[in-house]
């Protein structure tokens, strides 16, 4: 098993935003998890990435480690990696001395020497025509005055350069027009591969007929309340997230029976 | 400005003060003239206190109580041009070195100085070029502002002055470097700068100050006077051993349509305080004063700027950043004065600074006073802390908590760094900054 959740609870200020998630996913596996705003997809993304700002309780194991008593450069060095909803601005930190920078710590932390400049270019380069990014935003500042779409193609050229074994995309496909979206999504799907999993949050099913996930899960109130192959979101395209009949899943998806609020 | 009685139980810079000056047969009359008369002012003025609106966030009482003597020439080691490779860095063209504030003849290099530039120790320039000398360090700058800059003038035994020709461009920086080495007692020095550059003249100077510990007051003054449209790049390279004070004034005199810049980084002492004081007097001169500040540990660095807008048709630009950390305490305090003649003056001021501890201080004292119109103006100051958002995008892709953190200070720091244009400079400074806020190795970032 590559992620094992179990009864993740997260609150931040006294707010209880996780409450009880169970989640198991293996090598190879795209899990999508799909949910209105507001009902704890992104925290989840956060709090395993490891995001500090949460007071957090329950089980995350990661390739049989202890995830949550990791650092978050513990987790990216053993093979986390978080594609951001917000991937963040950094003025003055070239992009690619950027992801050199965690190529190198990654290497560091796996006793590998440091990658050579050169090779690192041409690594760079190869990557980068993955997501057709333009060779000029190597020298730009990390995501400075970049568009909602560079910035996700630029989300996922770390990814492609990291090469981790647990991707977690989030909301990878917002503000994404529909040429941007099929790159990034042709980008994630060349880096599908049998030892990485991935776990694709979103709002819309739309990034699901570009990311084909193998499994379906409908998050609400702060859990999975539903699972499902992919014709699951088909029907939650359908008929809503109210729609559902949400009672169904909670037994299926082995969730505690718990009164809700 | 408050007066400290200097009595008979004084010491230290007090005392000093209060010494009759030695007689030396050697010195022309307006020499010892000057001197007596910047002992007389310091008597009569006395040290600055912290009620003084320049100087309340800058404490000296500490100062006053280090039973400090004039440097001796003699060093308490021997130092070769590899070590003063190594601790100001090698920039390829003439190099003065004073220790303890004397001239190091043997460490110095004159050689790739072109014609039309002079440069010449002060023990021969007080005798030899006293026309040249005796307006600017009696006459042109109007009084003393306080007493360290009347203990230079007062005390100065060695200095350099420097003069370009008309018409002449010195490519290669002109390099000065003062080693301050104190031994088991307190030692302060006094080196005096003079740069006269002629009309339309270019040059790039280079002052680095470093020390090996000891107790020690580095107390400069540099004084530039730049004719029309001369063209001078000045560089300070603040790196006193943690245990010393530095005091330094540097005045500009900008002649016509002339420009001048200068990127002071201040990195060491236990006390440092690097005045700019600039005059705008001729019409069309321009500006450029910046400047980056460190301090860690309970180190303090105090910025202040004066610039004068007194002609028409000037340009001043000031960038400041101060980048705190541990108990570390910074000051910048810039004042802009637009006189009234000062028709389409164009000032600008930013301080921005950075606290990378709870513990760490800075007072930012924008000033602007104007009194005329027609003029753009502009000043702001900002202090902040690094961006949280940004420390955690760093590490979820692996960058450890410390170097995220060095590598986004260092970023904040690095616009102030790509000012310096003498390349062998840029990579020693990179290399100093670099260290002192941990942020890995700084070739890898190009």
């Amino acid at each position: 098993m590559m992620l094992k959740i179990e009864n993740l609870h997260a609150s931040i200020g006294g707010k209880e935003i996780l409450r009880g998630v169970n989640l198991e996913v293996r090598g190879g596996e795209v899990h999508a998890i799909m949910g209105p705003n507001g009902s704890g997809k992104s925290t989840l993304a956060q709090v395993l990435a490891g995001r500090d700002n949460y007071e957090v309780s329950g089980r995350v194991l990661y390739d049989g480690q202890d995830l949550l008593a990791l650092s978050p450069e513990d987790r990216a060095a053993t093979g986390v990696f978080l594609a951001f909803q917000y991937p963040v601005e950094i003025p003055g930190v070239g992009n690619l001395y950027f992801v050199r920078t965690a190529l190198n710590a990654v290497r560091r932390h796996n006793g590998l020497e440091p990658i050579d400049a050169i090779d690192f270019l041409a690594l760079a380069r190869e990557r980068m025509r993955l997501v057709e990014m333009d060779e000029s935003f190597m020298t730009r500042s990390v995501n400075e005055g970049f568009s909602g779409g560079e910035k996700k193609r630029n989300e996922i050229f770390q990814m492609a350069v990291l090469e981790p074994k647990l991707a977690i995309l989030d909301e990878t496909d917002s503000g994404l027009d529909i040429d941007a979206l099929r790159v990034v999504a042709q980008g994630v799907n060349a880096l599908r591969s049998e030892g990485r999993a991935m776990l694709v949050i979103t709002h819309y099913q739309r990034l699901l007929d570009y990311i084909v996930p193998d499994v379906v899960h409908v998050f609400a109130e702060g859990r999975i309340v539903r699972s499902g192959g992919k014709d699951l979101a088909l029907e939650l395209e359908q008929y809503g997230y109210t729609g559902l009949d949400q009672s169904r899943s909670l037994a299926s998806a082995g969730v505690p029976d718990r009164a809700t609020p | 400005m408050s007066v400290t009685a200097i009595t008979s139980k004084a010491r230290g810079l007090e005392e000093l003060a209060g010494r009759e000056p030695v007689s030396d047969g050697d010195q022309p009359a307006w020499v010892a003239g000057m001197r007596r008369a910047a002992l007389e002012w310091v008597a009569d003025h006395g040290f600055p206190t912290l009620k003084d609106e320049d100087w309340k966030y800058t404490p000296v009482k500490t100062l006053l109580e280090v039973p400090f003597e004039l440097a001796s020439t003699s060093a308490g080691r021997v130092l070769s041009s590899a070590m003063i490779d190594e601790l100001a860095g090698d920039l390829g063209g003439t190099r003065l070195v004073f220790v303890n504030g004397h001239l190091a003849a043997h460490l110095s290099s004159l050689t790739e100085l072109l014609d039309g530039a002079r440069v010449t120790s002060f023990a021969s320039a007080f005798l030899d070029d006293a026309l040249l000398l005796e307006p600017v360090l009696a006459g042109t700058w109007p009084g003393y502002r306080h007493a360290f800059t009347a203990l230079n003038a007062a005390l100065a035994e060695d200095g350099v002055l420097i003069q370009i020709q008309p018409d002449t461009t010195v490519s290669a920086p002109i390099q000065l470097v003062f080693v301050s080495d104190a031994g088991a007692t307190p030692v302060m020095s006094c080196p005096l700068v003079v740069v006269l550059a002629g009309a339309r003249s270019r040059a790039t100077i280079v002052e680095t100050h470093v020390g090996f510990g000891g107790v020690y007051l580095t107390n400069a003054v540099t004084e530039i006077v730049l004719g029309d449209g001369a063209q001078i790049e000045h560089y300070k390279i603040q790196d006193e051993a943690e245990t010393a004070f530095h005091f330094a004034a540097l005045h500009v005199l900008p002649g016509r349509d002339s420009s001048f810049s200068t990127n002071g980084l201040a990195l060491g002492a236990a006390i440092a305080r690097h005045e700019v004081w600039v005059r705008l007097e001729a019409e069309g001169a321009e500006v450029s004063l910046n400047g980056l500040y460190l301090p860690t540990g309970k180190q303090h660095h105090d910025n202040p700027t004066f610039v004068e807008h007194i002609a028409p048709h000037c340009t001043s630009r000031q960038l400041y950043k101060g980048v705190l950390s541990g108990h570390g305490r910074g000051v910048f305090n810039g004042q802009i004065v637009v006189g009234h003649e000062a028709f389409d003056a164009d000032a600008h001021q930013v301080n921005k600074n950075l606290l990378l501890s709870d513990t760490a201080e800075v007072d930012t004292r924008p000033r602007l006073e104007i009194f005329t119109d027609d003029v753009k103006c502009t000043h702001g100051a900002a202090v902040g802390q690094l961006d949280e958002d940004a420390v955690f995008y760093l590490r979820s892709r692996g960058v450890p908590h410390q170097e995220a953190r060095g590598v986004l200070t260092y970023a904040f720091a690095q616009e102030m760094l790509e000012l310096i244009k003498v390349e062998p400079l840029r990579s020693h400074v990179e290399s100093k900054v670099t260290s002192r806020l941990g942020a890995g190795n700084a070739e890898a970032r190009r």
